[in-house]
């Protein structure tokens, strides 16, 4: 599966395809994908609406199991037909971090709750969860607003919370769909910014989808989408002596 | 981290308006159960308070209240001799109205003689009557007090005596007065219509007709052979006081109690369903959350457990409110309304039932939710 020498990517996804009906009906919404994200890597996925980068953020998270290939997940090889969907769902409790467009905080619970929330699930007890919680708050410098509910906080402090809850399992994969799309371009640099930082801090791999060119630089490979198909193109990101980022075109890494 | 409670605890307003909707709709279905029950215990109260064992009425009839029964008055003496009988007595029962301070009474008279069976069981206030004329008493729900003053027919008869509870099937509160009197009430005719009947010759005056004979047999006898003893009268009927018991339940208030009965069935079904509606919509708003927390790895029962929970919660404070708010107004009621545990118990249990039942909609949505959804795309 791996070249010898390689670093062991955490997220691998290999000929992955998936089609929704079938005949006259059938859509393709993935072709053949092939995809590799290693630890610490920050990836934007690009592409016009309906050309799959949701489907395939599905995949990858377990939520939609492939028509044909396969994922593995920091060494799990999934929908090799031995799983069954609870086993899906401690997966991705376990390993999958997940970011929202809009956050999707839920809302009867304060921001330290929704963090402690994912801790709670995964059988952590309540003062675990919520000490855990109120550190993750405070790591990601929203700690101060730990007792607000999220109709009380603004669209950055929202999608902080929201990351804190994606970090709460130490997930080594994080999955976020249009993470700074409700953000100013301000918010989203430093939305941006704290994601590297994770993904640096604790060796995650980091799976975006995006529109937004803001973000771009902050990205180290920006895979591009299109009817279903990885674009043989896509644009990495050098980063030279003095720190500044610049794209370069480059094949995917499959 | 109970999620039911915390969901509960945000939208705090809407959830008690949704109970006390709720505990409306069970209130009425709790009065109604009461209502049958206040129905049944009010048609046995008035067979009860004699405390007798055996009823003896006009041939051929199930009388005194299926059916009108006129035996002569002599007839108690005839029982009172049969062996194994410890006490007889003659009682006469009709409904009246009679005005009082501005408006009409209805009631429901009881003849009986005084120191035999057939009056009051308790006097709940004054005493029981006294002399042989123009005393009553008379239930606290016809509203007359000790002392007041009522006219019937042609004579007036003081409030000596006051029970509580004591009504007809049909809701009439009793008064009792003697048996003389109450002879005189229901057969004497009014003067211009007596002079016409002696005139015509027809007219004997006697009014010595009574409507049943009430017996209590002595520990050693049996009902049943004091009942077969007096069927030997070819003019009587007899019948246990289990079997006029079962007379008033199944025949007098039959209709009444299957009408409550079937109205409490469809109100319990229309709160089923309001239940199962509501717990729908509730599982409908929070779609997207749940997507979210499947997303992030919650189990099925976590889903199931805060749908189920919150369906609970709703039922269970519904139903205290409702109870709460039927157990204070019930003496408001026009009708004895009559709240036994076991019934409130048995509606609880029902209500629990429903809401499990009912919230297996709101699951079936909530677990048919795909994850993805909360990723939107």
């Amino acid at each position: 599966m791996n070249n010898p020498g390689e670093k062991i990517p955490l997220v691998h996804v290999r000929n992955i395809s998936k089609h929704f009906g079938e005949g006259e009906t059938r859509v393709d919404a993935l072709r053949d994908v092939s995809l590799k994200v290693h630890p610490g890597e920050v990836i934007a996925l690009l592409g016009p609406s309906g050309s799959g980068k949701t489907t395939l953020l599905n995949v990858i998270g377990c939520i939609l199991e492939p028509s044909s290939g396969w994922i593995s997940l920091d060494g799990e090889v999934v929908y090799d037909g031995r799983w069954l969907r609870s086993d899906l769902r401690k997966l991705r409790l376990e390993k999958v971090g997940f970011i929202f467009q809009f956050h999707n905080l839920l809302p009867f619970l304060s921001s330290s709750d929704n963090v402690a929330v994912v801790l709670s699930l995964a059988g952590f007890s309540a003062a675990e969860s919520k000490k855990r919680a109120v550190e993750l708050l405070d790591y990601l410098e929203v700690g101060h607003r730990k007792d607000a509910m999220p109709a009380n906080l603004s669209g950055g402090e929202a999608q902080r919370v929201a990351i804190a809850r994606a970090l709460a399992n130490r997930p080594r994969i994080i999955l976020a769909d249009e993470p700074t799309a409700a953000l100013d371009s301000q918010r989203a640099g430093i939305v941006m910014d704290l994601l590297r930082k994770v993904a640096i801090e604790q060796e995650a791999a980091i799976l975006a989808v995006t529109h937004d060119e803001k973000i771009f630089d902050r990205f180290d490979h920006i895979f591009q989408l299109r009817d279903g198909c990885l674009e043989a193109q896509s644009m990495d990101m050098d980063i030279d002596r003095d720190g500044i980022r610049t794209r370069k075109a480059n094949k995917p890494s499959a | 981290m109970n999620l039911a409670y915390r969901d509960i605890r945000h939208n705090l307003g809407r959830f008690l308006l949704t109970c006390f909707g709720l505990s409306l709709l069970l209130g009425v279905v709790l009065s109604m159960i009461g209502i049958y029950r206040g129905l049944v215990e009010d048609a046995l109260t008035l067979v009860r308070t004699p405390a007798v064992d055996v009823w003896v009425v006009e041939s051929g009839t199930r009388g005194p209240f299926a059916e009108a029964s006129r035996i002569p008055g002599d007839t108690r003496e005839a029982i009172a001799r049969l062996q194994g009988v410890s006490a007889a007595g003659s009682v006469t029962y009709q409904t009246i109205e009679a005005p009082h301070a501005g408006r009409k009474l209805r009631l429901y008279v009881v003849g009986f003689e005084p120191g035999r069976p057939g009056g009051p069981d308790r006097i709940a206030t004054g005493r029981s009557i006294g002399r042989s004329h123009y005393e009553m008493v008379a239930d606290r729900r016809s509203g007359l007090l000790l002392g007041d003053r009522l006219e019937l027919g042609r004579d007036t008869f003081t409030v000596v005596g006051l029970t509580d509870g004591q009504v007809s099937s049909g809701g009439d509160p009793i008064i009792y007065i003697t048996l003389l009197d109450s002879q005189e009430l229901q057969f004497e005719l009014a003067p211009p219509a007596a002079r016409r009947e002696i005139a015509r010759g027809t007219g004997s005056g006697n009014t010595d007709t009574i409507n049943a004979v009430v017996a209590r047999v002595s520990a050693n006898a049996s009902a049943e052979s004091i009942a077969e003893a007096a069927r030997r009268w070819k003019h009587l009927s007899t019948m246990t006081q289990a079997g006029q018991e079962t007379i008033l339940t199944r025949s007098v208030v039959e209709r009444a109690r299957k009408q409550i009965g079937l109205f409490t069935t469809l109100l319990l079904i229309v709160s089923a369903v309001i239940i199962a509606l509501i717990l729908y919509t509730m599982t409908m708003d929070k779609l997207r959350e749940i997507a979210t927390l499947k997303l992030i790895g919650a189990s099925d029962r976590t889903i199931i457990g805060l749908i189920l929970q919150q369906a609970l919660a709703m039922g269970v404070i519904g139903f205290g409110f409702g109870a709460l708010l039927i157990t204070t107004i019930k003496d408001y009621f026009p009708r004895r309304v009559l709240l036994l545990p076991e019934d409130g118990l048995a509606l609880g249990a029902a209500v629990i039932l429903v809401c499990i039942l009912s919230s297996a909609l709101g699951v079936r949505l909530a677990l048919k939710v795909d994850p993805a959804t909360a990723l939107g795309g």
